[in-house]
């Protein structure tokens, strides 16, 4: 069924009976060419692209518990390119770039608001860092612009801005950030994959990795064994114990991320704000709650939740920026796991076992890479070949010191 | 958290500054290997690798704003609960370390 106005209208005249489900929820086959695991955003989207772009049969997705369960639900729903390095630049570009035309591409509204994003600076030398790094996406063909003290405070005139350690001097903006509505990007993937044939495996968890002379062969999972000619593995937080299933160790830690909805409030920031100095980052949603974040709590841990601490920590960074913030009540907090690789930056490869793939080390920003990563793994899984914008994300650049470290913290996961 | 220091009793996890997987204190020989590339290989591994398991985990934490010693905490990472803390040094002395 497609969505459009029309299609709106007409339900709304016949007591919306026509509206059927979004996806076929099925029961796994004997074998399949393809079985990505992982039903978060990446692995949607790497089936998604499989069958409409790369036009491979025969496609499966295998979730653990149901679709959007995992990060792609739980994240702050930021999107940006605004990066530096070589190796990333390009790809969160040509990722924003899918972002621009996801919705008419897949026929889903996920909501996709260009409402601009700045990161705030406090020194001259964070001015000529962001200069920098503005440039550096200028000449990768995003778009950034510095913005100085009148400009800030033109705009969101509530901040703190005489702060006696962190003065706001201006910031790097770009405008073509901004926020999706996250659970929509699994459903509207979902859906546009089911459509062309893919099945989609929810309640199905993998439990092994069967291989045969090298080669993968197939996956037992709780559902029993399915045949596969190539897996794919996004399972984000999880990537250790499943990658381990085969045998590998990953230049990865988990970590707990936290996130934060204020309750309802008249609408106060249009844009996405982030605040190195104090560790936070803050946007408001449509239905009017402040959404906000800020450090990981930077220990090695599975479980979906998070300590007090860092609650005080983000509470007090919100605090020192916008001091209204402390007459809003905060509604909830939550969780999610992230895959933190060693230099910060993502991992798209093949392994060293005929058949099998790898996805994973996002960190806290693979939300924004959806549409380009699973762009990307399906070229891999299809075609063998890097695509020409994920060709930095290997396994080896850490063996050959080709580290993507943005951030120029060394091999420390819970520094990134 | 609230880790059960071995000298100075419990302390607040915040007071620690947190490094990983204990495997850390085993760090390579580079002089040990046969090739350059073999020890290319085991500082790799060393450096970069880990086992990140759900469940027990074996790390390093450093109190900072205490003793500035370090620790070997035993923490599940499912469940955040600490079932022993050792003092690095000895656990290093129990391998044959001579600090
Ligand atoms: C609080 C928070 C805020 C964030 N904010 C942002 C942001 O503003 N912008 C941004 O770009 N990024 C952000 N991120 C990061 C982003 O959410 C993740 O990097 C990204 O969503 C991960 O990819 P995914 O959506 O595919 O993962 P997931 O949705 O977690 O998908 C992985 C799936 O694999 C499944 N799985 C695991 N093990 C198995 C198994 N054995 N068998 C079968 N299935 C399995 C899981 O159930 C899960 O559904 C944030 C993350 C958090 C936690």
């Amino acid at each position: 069924m497609r969505y459009s106005g029309f299609r709106v209208i007409r339900e709304a005249l016949t007591g919306h009976k026509g509206w059927g489900h979004a996806w076929r929820d099925a029961t796994p086959q004997a074998s399949y060419d393809y079985i990505i695991v992982g039903g978060g955003g990446h692995g949607l989207a790497t089936a998604y692209y499989l069958a409409k772009e790369f036009r491979q049969s025969r496609i499966a997705v295998v979730e653990k518990g149901w679709i959007g369960g995992g990060n792609v639900g739980r994240n702050t729903t930021i999107i940006r390119s605004n990066y530096l390095l070589d190796g990333n630049e390009p790809f969160y570009e040509f990722s924003l770039k899918l972002w621009e035309g996801l919705e008419q591409d897949f026929n889903y509204n996920a909501m996709v608001s260009q409402r601009g994003i700045i990161n705030l600076f406090h020194t001259d030398a964070q001015r000529d860092a962001y200069t920098r790094r503005g440039n550096a996406m200028i000449m990768h063909g995003a778009d950034a612009e510095l913005l100085n003290r009148d400009q800030v405070r033109a705009l969101y005139p509530f901040l703190n801005f005489d702060n006696a350690r962190f003065p706001i001097k201006g910031a790097l903006a770009q405008r073509r950030g901004g926020t999706v509505r996250h659970d929509a990007v699994a459903w509207g993937y979902a859906r546009g994959a089911s459509d062309r044939g893919v099945d989609i495996i929810q309640n199905c968890e993998v439990t092994g990795i069967r291989r045969e002379n090298g080669r993968v062969t197939g996956i037992d999972t709780t559902r029993g064994f399915i045949g596969a000619k190539k897996v794919g593995v996004a399972v984000a937080g999880n990537s250790s114990t499943v990658m381990a299933k085969a045998d590998m160790r990953l230049p990865i830690e988990s970590h707990v991320l936290q996130a934060f909805v204020s309750e309802g409030l008249k609408p106060v920031i249009d844009g996405v704000m982030t605040y190195g100095a104090g560790h936070f980052y803050v946007s408001q949603s449509d239905k009017g709650g402040l959404v906000f974040g800020g450090d990981i709590d930077g220990y090695n841990s599975y479980a979906q939740r998070g300590n007090m601490p860092v609650v005080e920590d983000v509470a007090e960074g919100g605090m020192s920026l916008m001091p209204m913030i402390g007459r809003a009540r905060l509604l909830r907090s939550w969780g999610g796991i992230m895959d933190m690789s060693m230099d910060g930056s993502p991992i798209i490869d093949k392994t060293d076992i005929d058949g099998l793939y790898f996805n994973g080390g996002w960190c806290y920003g693979g939300f924004k890479a959806t549409p380009a990563s699973g762009w990307c793994f399906a070229h891999l899984l299809a075609t063998d070949r890097p695509h020409p914008t994920a060709t930095a994300y290997r396994f080896d650049r850490f063996r050959k010191g080709l580290m993507i470290d943005e951030k120029g913290q060394g091999a420390q996961p819970n520094l990134h | 958290m609230i880790i059960n220091h071995p000298l100075l009793g419990p302390r607040d996890a915040q007071e620690f500054t947190y490094l990983g997987d204990a495997a850390l204190i085993d760090r390579p020989d580079g002089m040990a290997y046969p090739t350059p590339d073999a020890a290319q290989d085991a500082f790799h591994d060393y450096l970069y690798q880990r086992a990140n398991p759900a469940g027990e985990h074996r790390e390093l934490w450093y109190h900072e704003q205490g003793d500035r010693s370090w620790l070997v905490v035993t923490r599940n990472t499912v469940t955040h609960e600490i079932t022993a803390v050792d003092l690095a040094r000895d656990v290093a002395r129990a391998q044959g370390r001579s600090k």
